[in-house]
């Protein structure tokens, strides 16, 4: 029994990469992930993934952003505390909506910063999970879950013919730990 | 995806059928709804909404040369393949801007005897009546007004009619350089041609970023000349180029449909949606700005505007501008999926072209015919069909006398045929 958790294909060039992506999927090889240096025009439609939700997610945050501020304005300016200022009625609505915006935008860019580290688990002192440290220089990396995939080999040769400059059999996931 | 297209590069577009038709009509029924506004003596009122409709369409062909302008000056590949409808906007603009002056001096030049707020009877014309009523700035007359007497070195007849033909004189020989180096530069290809646009678009850019709030200072805010905003001209700005933009991707939704434009994907209706959807945003920025100031700072002399807003004849308008201008754009097209609809894009479109009309409005008749004046009927109706058949028909001619609906020669037409987002 091998001890090989992933398959990474190191490529040199993103079209190759993209080659192997092809090849990979024509003889049903599930892909678990790429990582490459830069983005790639159109390598989501290739691999499938979902549309991002981080749209919607930021409307979450700027609805709760805009209703907390408006409560807080409407409960210190009109229920607690109510002052006159400048003759103007209590619950004046338009003086409410500069604070309102702000704390809407301040909620989404608050609440879109603490979404994109929960979801790519990059939480401040954390080690960053790497699983191959030159996918952030010059490779495009195409891993490969071991497990259920075998024979190895013929992932290693399809890799191979489509032009990547290595192959890593690694026992271990994350390499950055190390 | 296909790295060559099969697009016939030298598609022209052929004017004819309904859409002639239909313009003609239109403009028909515009000549008829003048004749009877005047007929029956509703003349101030006619003369505001030709003032309206005549400032519109402007404006609308001012925001195809500014289209033009600010694509070349960012050097902007994805608008190439659809560049040539707001050059035909461009090239309309010496007739809107001719209209435009017409109008403006045909309601100077008519007077009529009026009773004014302080029960004065006094001489003032059917347009611009605040500061061009006769005898404002003689302190001998009766119906003299220090606070416009002392605006009257600017305010004046000859320096408004000045401003108004040279910067819509300037604004249309802009317009007409840029059609014509694209015109040059599909026959003789290279970089000669986009090279001269790219420094004509720069200049054009700065003297229209400094021009467009005097303009509309002039045009609209003198109407009621005893207020004043700084936020005016870049909230009519605004107002500008959002309906330029809806007119310019309503237009092309349109001609694709009709089979013209084929190359024009839901890319390029998703990149036009994105400039609505922020511009409409900005827009409310400007327009709120503007608001909020004055209602937070209740300067008489300032709120007297918002105030006859509030009138009640006015106030439900006042409120539907808003909410077909802010609320429906931003609902309506916010996703990304919901800027690649395409027949939604062209339902908002409709909608903001509407709206904007609905703006300028509120702009103009409470300070020219006021809450007892006011109403939507013939003339509303039938003056603003006018225009839009004009502007159809001038637009639509103007666009079937470019040899081809692609620019073939231009350095970024592969970019553009190829967007992708």
């Amino acid at each position: 029994m091998s001890t090989t958790k992933f398959i990474l294909g190191l490529f040199e060039d993103p079209d190759e990469m993209m080659d192997g992506i092809h090849k990979l999927q024509q003889s049903s090889v599930p892909i678990y992930d790429v990582y490459t240096p830069m983005p790639i025009h159109g390598i989501e439609a290739k691999l499938g993934v979902k549309d991002s939700r981080l749209g919607y997610a930021a409307f979450m945050f700027g609805c709760t952003g805009g209703t907390v501020a408006f409560s807080m304005l409407y409960y210190m300016m009109v229920a607690d505390w109510s002052h006159n200022i400048g003759g103007k009625p209590h619950f004046a609505i338009p003086d409410f909506v500069p604070i309102t915006f702000e704390w809407t935008v301040l909620f989404t860019a608050f609440g879109m910063v603490a979404t994109f580290l929960f979801a790519t688990h990059l939480f401040p002192g954390r080690t960053p999970r790497v699983m191959d440290l030159r996918a952030t220089n010059d490779r495009f990396i195409i891993a490969i879950d071991a497990k259920g995939n075998t024979p190895h080999e013929d992932i290693t040769k399809i890799l191979k013919e489509a032009g990547a400059v290595e192959i890593k059999h690694n026992d271990r996931k994350y390499v950055s730990y190390e | 995806m296909g790295t060559h297209n099969s697009f016939n590069l030298d598609e022209k577009f052929e004017f004819s059928g309904k859409a002639k038709t239909w313009s003609l009509i239109a403009i028909v029924i515009g000549i008829v709804a003048i004749a009877y506004g005047f007929g029956i003596g509703h003349i101030e009122r006619t003369f505001s909404n030709l003032l309206l409709m005549g400032y519109y369409f402007a404006c609308v062909c001012m925001a195809g040369v500014f289209f033009c302008a600010v694509q070349y000056v960012a050097q902007a590949g994805w608008s190439a393949a659809l560049i040539r409808v707001p050059q035909a906007f461009a090239k309309v603009l010496p007739v809107a801007a001719l209209i435009l002056i017409v109008i403006a001096g045909a309601g100077l030049y008519f007077t009529h005897t009026v009773v004014d707020e302080e029960g004065r009877s006094v001489v003032v014309p059917y347009l611009y009546k605040i500061w061009a009523a006769h005898g404002v700035t003689d302190p001998k007359s009766e119906a003299y007004d220090a606070i416009i007497a002392g605006k009257s070195s600017f305010l004046n007849i000859p320096f408004f009619f000045g401003r108004l033909i040279v910067f819509l004189g300037v604004y249309s020989i802009f317009g007409y350089l840029l059609a014509k180096y694209s015109n040059n530069e599909d026959q003789l290809g290279g970089m000669f041609n986009y090279n001269k646009s790219f420094k004509m678009a720069c200049i054009f850019l700065v003297i229209f970023g400094f021009t467009t709030p005097i303009f509309a200072f002039d045009t609209i805010m003198s109407l009621e000349a005893r207020w004043f905003s700084t936020m005016f001209g870049w909230y009519n700005f605004a107002a500008m180029w959002v309906s330029g933009l809806a007119i310019i991707t309503l237009v092309l939704i349109l001609l694709r449909q009709k089979g013209y434009f084929t190359f024009i994907t839901e890319n390029h209706i998703h990149s036009l949606a994105q400039l609505i959807f922020g511009f409409s945003v900005f827009w409310t920025y400007v327009w709120f700005a503007q608001f909020l100031l004055i209602y937070y700072a209740n300067l008489p002399e300032e709120a007297v505007y918002f105030y006859r807003r509030w009138e009640p004849e006015f106030k439900p308008w006042f409120w539907l501008n808003i909410i077909i201008n802010f609320a429906c754009p931003i609902l309506l097209l916010m996703a990304r999926d919901y800027k690649r609809m395409i027949p939604r894009v062209k339902y908002v479109c409709i909608l903001l072209i509407c709206g904007h009309w609905l703006d300028y409005y509120m702009m103009i008749m409470p300070g020219t015919v006021g809450g007892e004046g006011r109403s939507f009927g013939v003339e509303e109706i039938g003056i603003a069909l006018g225009f839009a058949g004009l502007f159809t028909f001038l637009m639509l001619t103007a666009l079937s006398k470019f040899k081809s609906t692609i620019p073939k020669n231009h350095p970024f037409i592969e970019e553009s045929l190829h967007h992708h987002i």
